[in-house]
């Protein structure tokens, strides 16, 4: 894998991955580096064991394998923080739930229905410019648009700091205007925080224009690299244009 | 007891709080009142108002299993058969099939029934009717003292689960992603909810405790805009309708617990019709 690196100093390591469902192998031996300062896309074709892999990343399925940070010391932390941004927020949207009380789930063991204190309303409002959405603090969550409540999500994931954020394409079934907004974000996030950024999408544009990896699977790792790499490989044209020359 | 006694004579120097049974009642259902407002809010967020339905009719089978096993005390078999009935209903909602909804009435049928069975054999129902339709008047100050207890521990357990609760009736995904033991705290909260149901039920009744428990929230859902708001408005409007209830079925000779839930149920039509855009 290419070694330009943001800061190139810190990496993730996924060693091994392997799901099993029953007897189906879902994934086998998944391997890859994500590095710090930049933005790794996951493609592959439908089935191909994306989600699974986020999943096994998250910890949310039993899987073989390990996930390991690699601080710039040499140091190796085994749980590492992740922020998470899912496909696709579904929730009751007539609940009685604030942007401000969303915001502040993550950061406070006392119930957030309580009087907030200072500290925490200004660190949240900081969170919430750094995506664009300080006016919609205490606006219901139901009343955001889709690209809104993505940059809402998006803010509470960065909370506290991860080591990895993951983005199931995070925009997927959001406006133009409401896609671009937030991958100036992210774009931002890379440049001024310690972050490796992994992402699930399906648009090839948005890959070409926003990641500097990309790793094509199906099961296992067929091809790594940076975008140009993987979208001239053979690989890349078998897994997407099979058969259409 | 007769300090407090003395404490609602001399504040409330009204007709009705010259008697010791009113006194006892008001007593029950400022206790009873905020904390079906609080547990309220969070049973309507992750949609457990059949849930709740269904575990207040378990409590008919809870009373005839303490008598077939002779426990003398029926409130402890009624726990207990709430608890397990709470945790069972909870797996089966979990499982996320379509069919969860019929299997949970299926269940809050069963319970009627094995309920209505075991204690009418013999023709001897009527002395369990109360059960029914409850009746506040009759509580008496241990009572009031478990239910206070209660409320305290339940305050007490609801400050440590609130934030993982609330995320959790966002998105379950999304509070597992973050860590959160989703199954724990939701049976948790079933459990909670299933000791308060049950220890109020003899007051409150198994056909209007569901009312107490989900009008009150549903209420405040119609115009409230964050959690704060939400749980204010609940605990507010169950404490003046349980109270204003009270009152009213005295001066008017009506049941009180469905006095009780027609003042919710007014408020809750109002607030619908001029709830938020």
């Amino acid at each position: 894998m290419s070694s330009e690196n943001g800061c190139g100093l810190c990496k993730i390591s996924v060693k091994d991955i392997g799901v099993k469902k029953g007897k189906d192998v879902l994934l086998s031996s998944v391997s890859f580096e994500l590095f710090c300062g930049q933005l790794t896309a996951l493609i592959g074709v439908n089935g191909a064991g994306k989600t699974t892999l986020l999943k096994s990343i998250l910890n949310e399925i039993k899987h073989d394998g390990t996930v390991l940070f690699e601080s710039h010391h040499g140091e190796k932390i085994e749980n590492i923080t992740i922020g998470y941004v899912p496909q696709h927020l579904d929730f009751d949207r007539s609940a009685p739930i604030s942007v401000e009380d969303f915001m502040l789930i993550g950061r406070t063991s006392s119930p957030v229905c309580f009087k907030k204190d200072k500290k925490q309303s200004k660190a949240i409002d900081e969170a919430l410019s750094m995506v664009g959405c300080l006016e919609l603090k205490q606006k219901t969550l139901g009343m955001l648009s889709g690209g809104e409540i993505q940059r809402v999500m998006l803010a509470s994931a960065l909370y506290p700091l991860p080591e990895l954020l993951i983005l199931d394409e995070p925009v997927s079934g959001v406006d133009a205007k409401g896609s671009e907004k937030f991958y100036e974000v992210i774009s931002d996030l890379k440049k001024n925080y310690h972050i490796a950024i992994a992402m699930v999408s399906h648009d090839f544009g948005i890959v070409k224009e926003y990641a500097d990896n990309v790793i094509l699977i199906n099961k296992s790792v067929l091809k790594s690299g940076s975008v140009d790499d993987v979208f001239s490989s053979s690989e890349f044209k078998e897994s997407f244009f099979y058969g259409l020359d | 007891m007769s300090f407090i006694y003395n404490i609602i004579e001399s504040v409330l120097p009204f007709a009705w709080a010259d008697y010791k049974f009113m006194k006892n009642a008001l007593l029950a259902i400022v206790i009873i009142a905020p904390l079906m407002g609080v547990l309220g809010t969070m049973a309507v967020n992750n949609k457990m108002a059949f849930f709740s339905d269904a575990l207040g009719h378990s409590a008919l089978t809870g009373v005839a299993l303490g008598i077939l096993l002779g426990i003398k005390n029926e409130m402890i078999s009624l726990v207990a058969f709430g608890v397990l009935s709470a945790l069972l209903i909870t797996r089966v909602k979990n499982k996320g099939n379509a069919s969860s909804d019929t299997v949970i009435s299926v269940f809050s049928s069963v319970a009627i029934a094995v309920g209505l069975l075991v204690l009418s054999y013999g023709g001897g129902f009527s002395k369990y009717s109360a059960y029914l339709v409850g009746d506040i008047l009759s509580v008496t100050p241990s009572e009031i003292l478990c239910l206070f207890i209660t409320l305290i521990i339940v305050l007490v357990i609801w400050a440590f689960i609130y934030n993982k609760l609330l995320l959790i009736s966002i998105n379950k995904e999304l509070a597992a992603s973050r860590g959160v033991k989703t199954v724990l705290y939701e049976n948790v909260f079933s459990v909670v909810v299933a000791v308060v149901v049950m220890l109020s039920i003899k007051s409150v009744g198994i056909l209007l405790i569901n009312s107490l428990l989900i009008l009150p929230a549903a209420t405040a859902r119609n115009i409230a805009k964050n959690s704060r708001t939400y749980l204010a408005l609940s605990v507010v409007t169950s404490l003046v309708c349980g109270v204003g209830g009270l009152i009213t079925s005295f001066y008017v000779d009506t049941s009180a617990g469905a006095s009780i839930v027609m003042a919710l149920a007014l408020v809750f039509f109002v607030t619908y019709i001029v709830r938020k855009k």
